[in-house]
């Protein structure tokens, strides 16, 4: 009953999805305010009807319902309650709910928050939004029903893959989701200001909101990716270059720029078409990474769900989508006149910067995660893409970013002055060199590797920078300190959200040069009561327990007594992991962190002789890559509730009413 | 600061290249002939010569002259490779099976990757296989045509290749090709 009540909301949702997206867009055309008013009343519709759909789903799992397919496949009734429910969505059919609910979603939240929107915009963007859900319901109804049964019922389920049984991973979609699918709206404006052919400020201002809350939640969701695979995968890596991890981040590298574009158009007016190119490309690059991991067409440990008929069913829906989008863009585009002019040395010459650098990464990764398919095509041989490809290309790109980052700032609108800025940012200069000596001379000197004093180096510049424009703005001991302090509390909180996130993105880069260049590993086989030494701690096997039973898998644990100089420091418990169902073993490293640095203990195989194989690891410096994740997550959270959007007066009306006035 | 024309053009022109080359690759995959499709010049040729020292101490290495007598599956992997990480589980089954005992060889190359790296891997997920080389440059993947890892070659008695897999093995890849076709090579 539940699994059919699923289904009958599903197939309303698409009807009522159908009458969003045509009556509000011909409501608009023809000027009638009762049709575009349709628009609101149907996402509200939408969503509780596709919330019902997702609840009926998840009852079925958390009752498991065996006589659902999905559920038999993707569930077991000894797996704790937690992978029940993430179980919903780690598996394809459920995956693509999870994203139509997020979408329908995002749709009710323009309805409730965009009160103040132009009436035309908002029922324009609605209805694209429905467009978008049409395209992804007649999806789930046709190629990937999660609501089909089965009869005979089987007793118990196959189980869910082990490897996605995790506190980690069982809310990364969710994040993923929220922002891939967060991007729509984005793109729906961006259709929307097409159609309207009007880019102004206040355009931008209703987007930037949005693109920052999905933002934050992508960024959010790729580091939880990016842990989940450095404590489970086992061998000390957080970032592989994987499809679908690079599906993940193209959408992010263009979605960050779009976040600077949008700065431009709200406060100079210019760069429009290319901030609407960018929503374009953002969304259109989420959809492409959804395409790539469902069609089969590159393969990674993700594809668990790789079916040509649903590829072909993407594709269409992306040529849809993005191939109707571009050309509205090709017709309409050519009319968005923009406004302000600028030199390049200016805040817009450097944000204009960082969006060709951010863009042309977007395209290095989508070439380098393409290659394969496109070498293999053209007939040019034996190539395999890798991380030297990435790292090589990639690097250099993101060098000169980081740098003109810390100098952009510091820049005025309009013409700036680069010789004052840099003069500014003397102090921080200086720093660096001293923080690049020191790094070289720590590291042992010619030792050490000299890029990694580079790597810091370029760390210290952009945090120092930061600093030193926050400094500038709040005129630390060059005004009285009252003074100061005044500005430091009127300062915006979006002047706050840039320098948190900026500072954030230098963390990252200090733990991505730390754990390049300094991580230390050592490999043996141990007995217990061995004792093995990594960076100047001690790590004494104190025992090995076997058949410890968990929830569904038994698995053996290592107990390691660490000391540092004689005096102890933790206990650390790697466990190699058998589930029951299916039968696959997993690895739980054990970690202990300073904040410094991660002390990484993994256990492995019996060598026959009542030793372990183990491996122990010292990764210095990378909890700064997860810590600096979430900072710059806070950072986007304080940008999101600068007063301009809490209050923001709707420029547009205003200034009609302006007009109006006049004449 | 008007977009010319032609720029606007552009970003739909690339688009639609992507497509052709997503939607010639789906024809394929749909035909059936995905993702095994590259062909492979090697298939029904011997084996490349090549010599490889081992991976770990317990497991020999591997040298053409090892190939033929017995049917061999050589598996390319590496431990930088995350669809490596979900082929293994597979293979250890595979060798666990009743029916290829005594019928299939495992063996392993360990391509492009750091030793240790691959023996740290081969101690966490296990070792299914009966021999394991290490190609630290990936000279001898080149001479198989190893596109990308995982790779994998079915060598007959003879020593020649006579399928090729091309990415991770799936179940079904497993029960569907590689079985039936170790069968048929072991009458």
């Amino acid at each position: 009953m539940i699994p059919e009540l699923g289904q009958f909301t599903l197939i309303v949702a698409l009807f009522v999805a159908i009458v969003q997206s045509v009556v509000p867009m011909v409501g608009a055309a023809r000027g009638d305010r009762a049709w575009m008013e349709m628009a609101r009343p149907a996402a509200l519709a939408q969503f509780a009807l596709v919330v019902t759909a997702f609840g009926a789903l998840m009852a079925c799992y958390i009752t498991s319902d065996f006589s659902v397919l999905n559920v038999v496949q993707n569930s077991h009734t000894d797996k704790p309650l937690l992978y029940k429910i993430s179980g919903v969505w780690g598996n394809h059919e459920g995956s693509m709910l999870l994203w139509v609910l997020i979408l329908s979603g995002y749709g009710m939240a323009v309805s409730v928050f965009g009160g103040n929107l132009p009436p035309g915009l908002r029922a324009r963007a609605l209805s694209v939004q429905a467009m978008i859900a049409c395209g992804f319901l007649l999806f789930i109804l046709f190629t990937s029903n999660p609501f089909a049964r089965v009869d005979p019922a089987p007793l118990n389920g196959d189980g869910l893959n082990p490897l996605l049984q995790d506190p980690g991973l069982a809310f990364h979609p969710p994040f993923l989701y929220l922002g891939y699918v967060g991007f729509s709206m984005a793109f729906s404006f961006a259709i929307a200001a097409l159609i309207e052919g009007r880019v102004d400020a206040a355009w931008a201002r209703w987007v930037r909101p949005w693109t920052l809350v999905a933002w934050c939640t992508l960024t959010l969701g790729i580091a939880m990716g990016s842990w989940w695979a450095y404590y489970t995968l086992g061998w000390g890596g957080w970032w592989y270059w994987d499809p679908v991890e690079n599906a993940s981040f193209m959408p992010w590298l263009a979605g960050t720029a779009l976040l600077h574009s949008s700065i431009v158009v709200e406060k100079r007016d210019t760069l429009k078409a290319w901030t609407i190119l960018l929503a374009i490309v953002t969304f259109s690059l989420s959809l492409l990474g959804t395409f790539l991991v469902r069609s089969g067409v590159l393969t990674s440990v993700h594809s668990f769900a790789a079916d040509p008929s649903r590829g072909v069913f993407v594709l269409g829906l992306l040529v849809v989508v993005a191939g109707g989008s571009l050309t509205l863009f090709a017709i309409r585009g050519p009319g968005l006149k923009g406004g302000g002019l600028f030199t390049p040395l200016s805040r817009e010459g450097s944000l204009l910067l960082n969006n060709v650098l951010m863009s042309t990464a977007a395209g290095t990764v989508l070439l380098g995660t393409l290659y394969p398919l496109f070498a293999d095509a053209l007939d040019m041989g034996k190539v395999s893409v890798g991380p030297p490809f990435f790292n090589a290309v990639f690097i250099p790109l993101m060098v000169p970013m980081v740098m003109t980052m810390a100098v952009g700032p510091l820049l005025s609108w309009k013409r700036g002055d680069l010789a004052g800025a840099l003069g500014r940012l003397k102090v921080a200069g200086v720093l660096t060199v001293v923080v690049m000596v020191a790094t070289w001379l720590l590291a042992g000197g010619s030792a050490g590797p000299l890029w990694a004093a580079g790597g810091l180096g370029l760390a210290a510049w952009l945090f120092l920078g930061s600093l030193t424009e926050w400094a500038e703005r709040v005129r630390l001991f060059r005004a009285p300190p009252a003074e100061t302090l005044e500005r430091i509390f009127r300062l915006p909180r979006s002047a706050y959200g840039m320098l948190i996130a900026h500072a954030s993105v230098a963390i990252i880069i200090a733990g991505i040069t730390g754990s390049a260049a300094w991580t230390t590993e050592k490999i043996q086989v141990m007995h217990v009561g061995d004792v093995v030494s990594v960076a100047g701690y001690d790590l004494r096997l104190a025992g090995i327990q076997d058949n410890i039973p968990g929830p569904n898998y038994v698995s053996l644990r290592a107990h390691f007594s660490v000391t540092r100089n004689g005096s102890a420091v933790t206990e650390l418990y790697p466990e190699k992991r058998m589930y029951r169902q299916p039968p696959r073993p997993t690895t739980d490293a054990a970690i202990h962190t300073n904040f410094i640095g991660d002390l990484y203990a993994v256990v492995g195989d019996p060598d026959g002789t009542g030793g372990f194989v183990t491996r122990v690891y010292f990764n210095p410096l990378v909890p700064w890559i997860f810590i600096g994740a979430v900072i710059m997550v806070i950072g986007g959270l304080v940008s999101l509730t600068d007063r301009r959007y809490r209050v923001g007066a709707p420029v547009r009306t205003a200034r009609a009413a302006a007009a109006k006035g006049r004449a | 600061m008007m977009p010319k024309r032609w720029t606007t053009v552009l970003p739909l022109a690339v688009f639609a290249v992507l497509v052709a080359f997503f939607g010639w690759r789906l024809v394929l995959i749909t035909r059936g002939d995905a993702p095994n499709m590259i062909p492979s010049v090697m298939i029904d040729k011997p084996a490349p010569g090549f010599d490889l020292p081992p991976l770990v101490l317990d497991r020999p290495g591997l040298k053409t002259a090892d190939l033929g007598g017995k049917v061999t599956l050589i598996n390319f992997f590496s431990s930088w490779c995350i669809p490596c990480r979900a082929e293994h589980p597979l293979l250890v089954d595979l060798m666990n099976q009743s029916m290829v005992q005594g019928k299939l060889l495992l063996v392993g190359i360990d391509y492009k990757d750091r030793p240790e790296d691959g023996r740290g891997w081969l101690s966490r997920l296990g070792n299914p296989y009966q021999a394991i080389a290490m190609d630290r440059d990936g000279r001898v993947g080149i001479d198989f045509g190893v596109y990308g890892v995982p790779e994998s070659y079915l060598i007959d008695r003879q020593g020649r290749i006579r399928y090729k897999q091309v990415g991770p093995f799936t179940p079904d890849d497993i029960r569907e090709k590689l079985l039936p076709l170790v069968a048929e090579l072991n009458k």
